[in-house]
C-alpha cells in the first residue's frame, strides 16, 4: 500500500489460509478506543491466519498420506508411466473426508467459539468508534456554524 | 428459500433483474423457470470446477507471495512504524520456513494445481484500498444479500399467496413480497457476517464481498438491519401479525439456528429445509391471515423438496465441507444421506395427492404432476442406488427445474373459490370447470 494512504488494505487471500491479510492504518492522532479497535482486527487476523494454515496444511498432509497408502495398499504408484500423478475417484476419498471432519469437530467448535466473539467483539468495536467520530463531526459543524 | 442458500455464482457479476413480473403469477412461474435454466448454465461450469478430484494441490509458490508480504510489510514498517504488524509477519514467515522444510522432506513432490481462473486472478492478487466504493455499493449489497437467492424466496411465497383461497388483492401481495423480499436480505446478510473465514476457505463462497473487504462487517450488520427492521414491521402492520412473526421467526432460524448448526451437527439440513419452507407460509398467511391445512401442506412441499436439491448439491463439495469443517450428511452418513433424498422425493408424491383432498387443487394436479414427480423419485432412486458424481448432479439439476414446474401446475389446477360456493357440498363434480385456469 501507498505510503500516503489513509485506509486499510487487503490483499490477496494467503495461500495457506485462504484468508485475506489486512495491513491496517495506524493514523497518528489514534484515539484510545481506536486503538482497541485495530489491536482486536490484527489478533483476529493473526489467531485466524495460524488456525487456517495450520488446518490447512493438515488437511493437505494427511490428504497425501491416505492416498500414498491407499495406493501402496492396491499396489500402484503414485505416478504411473507417462507420469501423471495417480488419483483416487471420488467415494475412495469420501472415506478420508469424513474421518478427517470427525477428527477435527472438537477443534472446529473451539475456533467457532473464538471467531465468534472475536466477530462481535470487532463489530461491537467498530459501532462505538463510528459513532464518537459521527458525534465529534457534528460538534465540529456545529462549532463552524456558530462561528 | 433454503434451496438456494448454497447455491452460489462465483462468476456472476451481472445481477438480472426484471424476472418478477407482480402483474402475472403465471407468467412469474414460467420467468423463474427461465431463470432456474440460467442458473443451471452458471452453476454447469461452477461444478467443473469444484467437482473435479485432484491427487495434490501443494503450492510450491508460497514462498513468493510471503516475499513479496514481507516487503510489504517493511515499507509500512518505516513510515508507519507498526510493530504490532510484525508478529504476524513473522508468523507467516514461519509458516512459510517451516513449510519449505516440510516440502523438502515429504517423499511425495508437489505440485501446484491451485485453481485460478480467467481475470479474476490478476484481479485477486493485487492489493486493494479498504475504503467503500460508492458506486460499487449496490453490486455488494446485492451480494451481500444474496439477492438472486432473495428472488426465489420471494416467488416461493407469492406461490403461497396465489395458492390462498382467497380473492387475489394486489397491494396486499406486493407488501407481502416486499416485507418477505427485505426479511430474506437481512437474514442473508447475518449469515454471510458470520462466515468470513469459512466461505474463504471454499471455493463456491470465496468471492463474497465480506470476504473480500469490500464492506465493513459493521455496514453489513447496518445493512441487515436496515432491511430486517422495515420488512418484519412492514409484514406485521402492513400485512398481518401472523405473517410478521413468521417472517422474523425464519430470520431468527436461519441465522441463530442453521448458521451455527452447520458446523455442529448434521441436523443442519432438517432445520435448513424449515427455513425454505417458511416463505410460501407466509404468503398464503399474508392472503388468509390464519395457519390453515393448505399452508402447511404448500410447506411441508417445499420442505420436502429441500432434500434431493440440497443432498445432491453436498455430494459434490464433500472435499470442500470436510476442510471448512461442515458437518453434512454427504460427508458424515452419506447412506442416510441418499437414503433422505429418495425418502423426500416420494413423500412429494404423496403431498400432491393430498392438495386436492385439502382442496387447494382439483384432482387433476396429482395426476399431471406424477411425470415429473416419478422422474425426480427415479432420479433420487437413481442417486441411492449408484451414489456417484453424475447421479447427483442429475439429480441437483432435476431439482432445479422441479419446483417451479410443480408450482405452476399447482397453480393451473388451484381450485377457484367460485366453484366451490357453486358446488357446495356436491362430490366431484367440477372436472369441466377444473380445466378453465380462474384467478378467483
Amino acid at each position: 500500500p501507498p505510503a500516503h494512504s489513509h485506509s486499510d488494505w487487503i490483499g490477496p487471500p494467503d495461500k495457506l489460509s485462504n484468508l485475506r491479510p489486512v495491513i491496517f492504518y495506524e493514523p497518528p492522532e489514534e484515539t484510545a478506543l481506536e486503538r482497541r479497535l485495530r489491536e482486536a482486527r490484527q489478533e483476529a487476523q493473526a489467531s485466524n491466519q495460524r488456525f487456517w494454515a495450520r488446518h490447512n496444511r493438515a488437511f493437505r498432509q494427511e490428504k497425501e498420506e491416505f492416498i500414498y497408502s491407499r495406493l501402496k495398499a492396491k499396489g500402484l504408484e503414485m505416478r504411473d508411466e507417462s507420469g501423471q500423478k495417480a488419483t483416487l475417484n471420488a467415494e475412495e476419498m469420501a472415506d478420508f473426508y469424513k474421518d478427517f471432519l470427525s477428527k477435527n469437530l472438537k477443534k472446529h467448535l473451539q475456533y467457532n467459539r473464538d471467531w465468534y466473539k472475536h466477530n462481535f467483539k470487532i463489530t461491537f468495536l467498530m459501532g462505538q468508534v463510528a459513532l464518537v467520530r459521527a458525534l465529534r463531526w457534528l460538534r465540529r459543524r456545529k462549532k463552524n456554524v456558530e462561528q | 428459500g433454503f434451496f438456494l442458500w448454497h447455491l452460489r455464482n462465483a462468476g456472476a457479476r451481472q445481477i438480472p433483474c426484471q424476472f418478477m413480473h407482480l402483474y402475472h403469477v403465471a407468467s412469474n412461474r414460467l420467468i423463474t423457470f427461465q431463470y432456474f435454466n440460467f442458473l443451471k448454465r452458471m452453476y454447469v461450469t461452477q461444478c467443473n470446477k469444484d467437482l473435479s478430484q485432484r491427487a495434490k494441490p501443494k503450492s510450491d509458490s508460497i514462498v513468493s507471495p510471503f516475499h513479496e508480504l514481507q516487503k510489504l510489510d517493511e515499507e509500512k514498517k518505516v513510515v508507519h512504524k507498526i510493530s504490532p504488524v510484525s508478529p504476524v509477519h513473522q508468523s507467516w514467515s514461519e509458516m512459510s520456513s517451516r513449510n519449505e522444510l516440510r516440502e523438502m522432506k515429504s517423499a511425495a513432490e508437489t505440485e501446484d494445481s491451485v485453481i485460478q481462473v480467467g481475470a479474476e486472478s490478476k484481479e485477486d492478487r493485487q492489493w486493494k484500498e479498504m475504503k467503500l466504493q460508492l458506486d460499487d455499493l449496490p453490486g455488494i449489497l446485492a451480494r451481500l444479500s444474496k439477492i438472486k437467492l432473495t428472488a426465489l424466496v420471494v416467488s416461493t411465497a407469492s406461490a403461497g399467496f396465489a395458492m390462498a383461497p382467497v380473492p387475489f388483492e394486489l397491494t396486499c401481495f406486493l407488501l407481502a413480497s416486499l416485507g418477505t423480499g427485505l426479511a430474506s436480505c437481512a437474514a442473508n446478510s447475518i449469515n454471510q457476517f458470520f462466515e468470513v473465514p469459512f466461505d474463504s476457505n471454499m471455493n463456491r463462497t470465496k468471492n463474497r464481498p465480506l470476504v473480500r473487504g469490500q464492506i465493513s462487517p459493521l455496514l453489513a450488520v447496518c445493512f441487515a438491519a436496515s432491511c430486517g427492521i422495515p420488512g418484519i414491521a412492514l409484514l406485521t402492520l402492513g400485512v398481518n401479525p401472523l405473517t410478521g412473526a413468521l417472517g422474523a421467526f425464519n430470520i431468527f432460524l436461519y441465522t441463530c439456528c442453521y448458521t451455527p448448526l452447520k458446523r455442529m451437527s448434521i441436523a443442519n439440513t432438517w432445520v435448513g429445509a424449515v427455513v425454505g419452507a417458511i416463505p410460501p407460509v407466509m404468503g398464503w398467511t399474508a392472503a388468509t391471515g390464519s395457519l390453515d391445512a393448505g399452508a402447511l401442506l404448500l410447506g411441508g412441499i417445499l420442505y420436502s423438496w429441500q432434500f434431493p436439491h440440497f443432498n445432491a448439491l453436498s455430494w459434490g463439495l464433500r472435499e470442500d465441507y470436510s476442510r471448512g469443517g461442515y458437518c453434512m450428511m454427504s460427508v458424515t452418513h452419506p447412506g442416510l444421506c441418499r437414503r433422505v433424498a429418495l425418502r423426500h422425493c416420494l413423500a412429494l408424491i404423496g403431498l400432491s395427492t393430498v392438495a386436492p383432498v385439502l382442496n387447494i387443487t382439483t384432482w387433476t394436479f396429482p395426476i399431471i404432476s406424477l411425470p415429473i414427480n416419478l422422474y425426480i423419485s427415479y432420479l433420487g432412486f437413481r442417486f441411492y442406488r449408484d451414489a456417484d458424481r453424475s447421479s447427483s448432479r442429475k439429480l441437483f439439476f432435476c431439482s432445479l427445474w422441479h419446483l417451479p414446474m410443480l408450482l405452476l401446475v399447482m397453480f393451473t389446477c388451484k381450485k377457484s373459490i367460485l366453484e366451490k360456493e357453486d358446488k357446495g357440498d356436491q362430490p366431484g363434480g367440477s372436472h369441466e370447470m377444473a380445466m378453465e385456469i380462474r384467478l378467483p
